[in-house]
């Protein structure tokens, strides 16, 4: 085991191109250790999880939003959203952006797949976003949005001021699993050509055959990942928890 | 425009000596992997309300940890640790030879227990405590309480959100893909590139997998609806 484990640091700082092993782990410019390559692999595992985090956030407030209003199109047109991403496994929706779409639209053919996957990734956890804010707008009694109308306020008004100032603080603790989920879900993007941790578990691996080192370095730096985020979260959630509602300090 | 999508291919008996071999597999591995799942996780969950510190922190270092790994993380590792002789084993050639369909079975049975284990932990806590203590009083032990009050009640009040997960769990049996086991996705690439149609059979495997998730939505929904109306 101890034999394994110095073995697999070695390796971690050996280059990926010759012989060489680097006593700091880190090649100069022009040459990539295995612990670099990693650490690029979990750039781009954040950055897909990043940007789809922003384009599910925004669609997810504004299907979920659409899934309240008083009016039957928006609300079919936003369950439709909502049940088309949720029943189709992400990685058969990512091999649909990136293979299918761009089949019909040729002009597609050149946006890069990480484009496409953050893309794909996003609407996947757009439709678990919108069902959570919605939820979170019918948590907030009606007499809110009546109070809102009444005053005079236009449809849009009452959503600004009124209802989703408390409906996204209420909907934010289930949005931070949300994010957690999202990172997880962006190993998916492996299969349609990113370089991130589980493209480099695998390649890394059959390169050196010590499948077991690499696979530990994707986990730890998931694990570590999923931490963070799961701190973080519990920051802003103390910060922005309603006062007055349940489990709230004040 | 360019459309030139040729969906001849799929003619009955593609379908069935490519495609239906594969649903079998998914659906299979979707029962057996919840069925192992559920008591597996029942037991994690009985371990994380058990009154013995050592117990409740294996059972949530289990939990935690495959709830921060990848899926796709989980089942290189289960395929890269389980040893080749294991296959032989329980199925001798047969296994031998469907290697990665048994480790998928194994990786997900294990993977969806820390789910199940947390909804069914949900499930034990919602059962009211009056409910245990007139078991104790009329001189059952914690197996017999456990086994004919509280479980019981446990699964049925869970039931939606067991069958939810089971959906999701169906869904995930997609990323099978990684160790290349002959599930239904595996189906539809095989037919696109046996007839050098690999980009169209997306659509085909997206619609299949919709269809399917959706109305087994549609009837936890309504089972959902039937067990409110009871209770």
């Amino acid at each position: 085991m101890s034999d394994w484990l110095k073995r697999s640091a070695e390796l971690m700082c050996k280059s990926t191109s010759d012989e060489t092993v680097y006593s700091s782990c880190f090649a100069g410019k022009g040459d990539l250790t295995y612990l670099q390559w990693l650490f690029h692999a979990w750039g781009w595992t954040l950055l897909v999880a990043l940007v789809a985090l922003v384009i599910a956030l925004l669609l997810g407030v504004v299907i979920g939003v659409m899934r309240t209003l008083p009016n039957k199109w928006a609300v079919g047109f936003g369950e439709a959203w909502t049940e088309l991403f949720r029943n189709i496994p992400i990685i058969v929706q990512l091999f649909v952006w990136y293979r299918f779409i761009p089949e019909l639209f040729p002009v597609l053919k050149d946006v890069p797949a990480i484009a496409l996957a953050c893309l794909g990734l996003g609407l996947f956890t757009s439709a678990r976003i919108a069902q959570q804010v919605k939820a979170g707008i019918n948590t907030i009694p009606t007499g809110q949005r009546y109070a809102g109308l009444a005053m005079g306020m236009t449809q849009a008004q009452t959503y600004r001021y009124v209802l989703l100032p408390v409906a996204l603080r209420v909907v934010l603790p289930t949005l931070t699993s949300e994010s957690m989920n999202i990172i997880k879900n962006s190993s998916v993007a492996y299969a349609i050509g990113v370089t991130e941790m589980i493209s480099f578990a695998t390649q890394a691996g059959e390169e050196t055959s010590m499948h077991a080192t690499m696979y530990l370095g994707a986990t730890i730096l998931y694990a570590i990942s999923a931490f963070t985020i799961n701190r973080l979260a519990a920051l802003v959630d103390k910060k922005t928890r309603l006062p007055g509602a349940l489990g709230s300090a004040r | 425009m360019a459309l030139d999508l040729d969906y001849s291919v799929l003619t009955p008996e593609v379908i069935k000596t490519n495609i239906l071999p594969g649903l079998y597999y998914s659906l299979e591995l979707t029962f057996v992997a919840m069925l192992g799942g559920v008591i597996l996780g029942t037991l994690i969950a009985l371990m994380r309300l058990s009154s013995k510190p050592w117990l409740q922190r294996i059972a949530a270092t289990y939990v935690d940890t495959l709830r921060s790994i990848p899926l796709l993380m989980v089942i290189l590792w289960f395929y890269l640790l389980i040893p080749s002789g294991f296959y032989s084993m329980i199925a001798g050639s047969f296994g031998e030879n469907h290697r990665p369909e048994f480790a998928a079975v194994i990786t997900f049975t294990f993977f969806e227990a820390a789910y199940y284990s947390e909804i069914m932990r949900a499930g034990i806590q919602s059962v009211s405590r009056g409910q245990v203590y007139a078991g104790y009083a009329v001189g059952m032990t914690y197996s017999q309480c456990m086994r004919l009050i509280v479980l019981p009640q446990a699964f049925r009040n869970m039931l939606p959100v067991l069958l939810t997960q089971t959906i999701v769990l169906f869904q995930d049996t997609s990323l099978v893909y990684a160790i290349g086991a002959y599930d239904f996705l595996h189906g539809f690439q095989t037919v696109g590139q046996v007839y050098n149609r690999p980009n169209e059979m997306v659509l085909p495997a997206a619609a299949c997998y919709f269809v399917l998730s959706f109305s087994l939505s549609m009837l936890v929904r309504r089972l959902q609806k039937k067990i409110q109306i009871i209770r």
